[in-house]
């Protein structure tokens, strides 16, 4: 059993044909993770015991013909989505002992579908930042090159399933924080259009623009866990009932035919050369596939960030301000007051990343700056959501590079906050239009690092990126197993 | 100088909601502290507001009641500031799109109708409560009240007296009660306004600097605030001073306002739109929905009161001003009382049973009132001994016809055992019954005194009168 190579169709089959036992394959994932993470440093809690239980539920349920969609598959989610009677921190010295007494419903979901909780895996603080160096835990390596970042927010959850320590895992996408580390670890992270995947039990690091996705090795694999984890929910007002009741319908159906829309903006020198050839490649070969490429243009694209940051900080200062050290949470001892108690609490709980969004985002809802720069911003959000609706009355698809860069190393951005921001540049409008947007693996560069390519698509047109995505997968073959055998894969 | 007082109020009403206002939780008054809440009202991480259809219905329906312009576009908005009280650190609350605005009500002021205007009526959320430990060893809080349901009504600035003010909420509180919007329970807080006011140069367009008085829970407290305000203003006007803006505190017991500590005020709340709730979209066929559902409202049964039952403008101004009143009223008629007679008992004994107990609440039905009005009608109880059943009633939520039975207040129309007190008062009454022969009729009235007396009230008149009369005509034969 190659336990770092499994797929969710993987372990169906092999639940089904009695290769191995759930209860053997959640062990067979617990002795990889620690031959393995103590060098990657994926998670920050593991839950063994009560995994083996799930475990031995979903063997049960194997042997009875029964079982949902992921039964038996061990899986793990990024720690700031919550788990009733597990501590889910953010990354946070915040949160390091918050125990919440519910879980999250994406989570729910994958367990209803018989997934094997493993554990909770590492993050930027509260999910800001690119590197998941911004991490009360420590920094999270990438499992093809430990020196260097596993990008982030969600770098715990791509390299736990990129070096094999998960199935999948779930992550969170406020301004590319699924597909940018998808993209710098290999794997396939997907981030759904805003309203499919509820967001109740997901700390909330800018309402408006995050939503969980899946981070899986297979784009078919992805269409499953969105399979599992989409639908509205009762308990998040903005989560919407898509229609789509099968995300896996129609995913082998080829790229022919599929208009493709490649913005001029996003081949511009500031993309290195080694990720602008890989990205070459895949425009030939989903030509050759006989999809039609053609040169567009993003004119907003350079004001995506700047609104991306006003937007997230504001949203991000009002959702952490309830870190008061009053309720639960980190408090620290000795004020003298009750400003005191806010002051000191919140100096000593959150990292310097946090501080700087709070900061940020205080300022640019403070009356005499509010029209300036948060009113501006939504402006160029309603502008730029204006501008993509414009390109998918022509195009199916919006394809480019995840990340202007393939992983960096380690430390190389740190005092340089805008140029670490500078790497969202592709991913961020996405989340501000709330469309869906794939990043799969798309070869490596010339320091043999993997390359995302990111396909973007019209609102709730997931099935049509996954039957792109897939096309590719088959064309463009990437199994991280391959490139990763020197981490042992 | 004369000066021109100008009033306008903001009103916070607890909305009459089962749940709160983005959870399941009870919005039951009391209950053991935190026991009335849950990870949404106590804003643990990750969980989300879900808006309360109820409370946006009855938002609609004050604004409906007060003449509103109905928004079919508003949203929610966070008011962004640090309390312990405020588990999120911000309310939710509506800034710039309130769901109501642009209304009026109308007042009546010394026999004429002023109409006062309604600016805006938005939702938000009550805060939980500090509680100071009492050992002195810090501050708990209560998070029971959290998320409570709210609107707040703004006025314009068009109340020019203290009497205006009073008479501006008490109508306010009266709609809110007939749409059941909410209870406004006053000693429960449910209702509270703040008065700003600010004093002009009489005569003069531009407003003078305003105070602001908060959170006064009853209709003498705006009405002794709004005085004493203006003559604290004008004092200090008319030594040529300024009035400062600030935010003031009623103490009811000194019966003055004292300066709020500065910390209070001048906050930047840094508003804007809550991403995790979805504006509140209402349909024309929704609205009108609402507006279809409304009771009939204060002023239409004023009408109806005077102009098809006939009942006195003063009166059915005073049995309309509470809907718990009118509805007595209408309950009685509708079991049969005649409306005056009903009318007249509230106003008289009802009432002042009511002021005595200090209460708004009947603690019997219409249909109780109207079943005391037939015992009288039928001559099984006399006037008199109605209102001691009516006492009694209030005392005891009893029925009339079981108090009569209970108490043994029946009139007594036993010819033979009144015969025995008519003979007995005629024979113990000698000089009543000599003055009477002597032609003085008022002894007449003496004498029906004692047999009442002798029955404990409960003799039937209209028989006595006939064997007295009886009784004297034998006497005088010779
Ligand atoms: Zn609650």
């Amino acid at each position: 059993m190659e336990i770092a190579r499994l797929t969710i169709k993987d372990i169906s089959r092999m639940l089904r044909n009695r290769e191995a036992s759930a209860v053997e394959i959640t062990n067979g994932f617990y002795e990889r993770i620690e031959s393995t993470d103590a060098k990657i440093g994926a998670y920050i809690s593991l839950c063994r015991e009560k995994a083996l239980e799930d475990a031995a539920n979903a063997q049960k349920k194997a042997d009875a013909g029964e079982g949902g969609l992921l039964n038996g598959v061990p899986a793990a989610v990024k720690d700031n989505m919550c788990t009733e009677g597990m501590a889910t921190t953010c990354a946070s010295r915040m949160l390091e002992n918050f125990i919440p007494p519910y879980t999250a419903t994406a989570v729910e979901k994958i367990k209803a579908e018989g997934a094997v909780l493993l554990g909770k895996l590492n993050l930027d603080e509260f999910a800001m930042g690119s590197s998941t160096g911004n991490s009360y835990f420590g920094q999270t390596k990438n499992p093809w090159d430990e020196r260097r970042v596993p990008g982030g927010s969600s770098g715990g959850s791509a390299a736990a399933v990129a070096s094999g320590q998960a199935v999948f895992a779930l992550g969170s996408d406020t301004g590319g924080s699924i597909r940018q580390p998808a993209a710098f670890c290999g794997v396939v992270g997907l981030k759904p259009t805003y309203g499919t995947v509820s967001r109740h039990g997901l700390v909330a690091f800018a309402s408006s623009l995050d939503q969980i996705g899946p981070l899986t090795k297979t784009v078919e694999d992805s269409a499953i866990v969105l399979n599992a984890i989409s639908g509205r929910d009762q308990r998040d007002s903005t989560s919407m009932e898509t229609g789509i009741p099968d995300y896996t319908e129609g995913i082998d159906g080829g790229a022919r035919g599929l208009m493709i829309g490649v913005p001029s903006q996003y081949l511009s020198d500031g993309v290195s050369p080694g990720v602008r050839k890989q990205i070459g490649e895949a425009i030939k070969a989903y030509e050759k596939m006989g999809a039609v490429c053609e040169e567009t243009s993003i004119e907003l694209a350079d004001y995506a960030i700047a609104a991306y940051y006003i937007i997230s900080s504001a949203e991000a200062s009002s959702n952490l301000a309830r870190y008061d050290g009053i309720k639960y949470g980190y408090r620290s001892s000795g004020y003298a007051n009750l400003t005191d108690l806010y002051n000191k609490t919140r100096s000593e709980g959150f990292g310097s990343e946090a501080k700087r969004r709070i900061m940020l985002g205080t300022y640019v809802l403070s009356s005499g700056y509010y029209d300036a720069y948060y009113k501006k911003a939504l402006r160029v959000r309603r502008l730029i959501k204006n501008e993509f609706d414009a390109l998918f009355k022509k195009y199916d698809l919006i394809l480019g590079p995840t990340a202007p860069t393939t992983a960096f190393r380690i430390g190389e951005k740190e005092g340089n906050p805008l140029e670490m921001y500078m790497g969202d540049v592709f991913t961020v409008s996405v989340n501000i239009a709330g469309l869906p947007a794939i990043s799969i693996p798309c070869g490596l560069d010339e320091n043999n690092l993997p390359v995302g390519m990111q396909l973007i698509g019209k609102a709730f047109g997931e099935r049509t990126i996954l039957r792109a995505a897939k096309a590719f997968e088959m064309e463009f073959p990437f199994l991280i197993s391959e490139e990763g055998g020197r981490h042992g894969l | 100088m004369d000066y021109e007082v100008v009033i306008g109020l903001e009103i916070h009403v607890e909305l009459a909601t089962k749940s709160k206002i983005f959870c399941g939780c009870t919005t039951e008054f009391g209950g053991e502290v935190n026991t009335h809440c849950c990870p949404v009202c106590t804003s643990m991480p990750g969980t989300l507001p879900v808006m309360n259809e109820k409370a946006v219905e009855f938002a609609v329906k004050a604004g409906l009641a007060m003449n509103c312009e109905i928004a079919e576009f508003s949203k929610m908005d966070r008011k962004n500031y640090f309390y312990p009280d405020l588990p999120k650190a911000y309310q939710i609350s509506q800034f710039d799109l309130p769901i109501c605005k642009g209304g009026y009500v109308d007042i009546d002021i010394n026999g004429k109708m002023k109409r006062i205007g309604i600016t805006r009526i938005h939702i938000e959320e009550d805060a939980g409560k500090l509680i100071h430990d009492p050992h002195g060893k810090g501050s708990l809080v209560d998070y029971n009240r959290c998320g409570v349901p709210l609107i707040e009504i703004v006025s314009e600035p068009d109340m020019s007296s203290p009497e205006e003010a009073r008479k501006y909420f008490e109508k306010v509180r009266s709609i809110l009660q007939y749409t059941g919007v909410s209870d406004c329970r006053m000693q429960e807080g449910s209702i509270r306004a703040d008065v700003n006011l600010s004093l002009r140069p009489a005569g003069s367009t531009k407003l003078g600097t305003r105070t602001e008085m908060k959170n006064l829970n009853s209709f003498r407290s705006v009405f002794n605030a709004a005085e004493s305000e203006i003559k604290r203003q004008s004092g200090i006007l008319r030594q040529g001073g300024r009035v400062g803006q600030e935010t003031r505190r009623w103490d009811d017991d000194a019966g003055k306002s004292f300066p709020m500590r500065n910390k209070e005020e001048a906050h930047d709340y840094r508003y804007f739109p809550e991403p995790d709730l979805v504006p509140i979209i209402l349909t024309k066929e929704r609205i009108d929905a609402y507006r279809e559902s409304l009771p009939e409202l204060p002023w239409k049964r004023f009408a109806r009161y005077t102009e098809e039952m006939g009942i006195p403008g003063y009166d059915a101004g005073i049995i309309t001003a509470s809907v718990k009143t009118s509805d007595f009223f209408e309950e009685a008629v509708k079991y049969g009382a005649d409306a005056k007679t009903a009318a007249n008992w509230i106003m008289g004994d009802l009432m002042r049973l009511m002021n005595d107990a200090g209460t708004e609440d009947i603690p019997f039905g219409g249909k109780m009132l109207a079943e005391l009005a037939d015992l009288i009608g039928q001559g099984r109880i006399s006037n008199n001994i109605a209102k001691t059943v009516l006492s009694e009633m209030f005392a005891t939520g009893g029925t009339p016809s079981f108090i009569v039975k209970e108490k043994g207040l029946e009139v007594v129309s036993d010819r033979d055992e009144l015969a025995r007190i008519v003979d007995k008062v005629i024979s113990h009454n000698k000089k009543s019954v000599e003055d009477y022969m002597g032609g003085k009729e008022k002894a007449m009235g003496f004498l029906m005194g004692q047999v009442m007396r002798e029955t404990g009230g409960k003799a039937n008149p209209t028989m006595v009168k006939a064997m007295l009369a009886d009784g004297l005509k034998k006497a005088m034969e010779p």
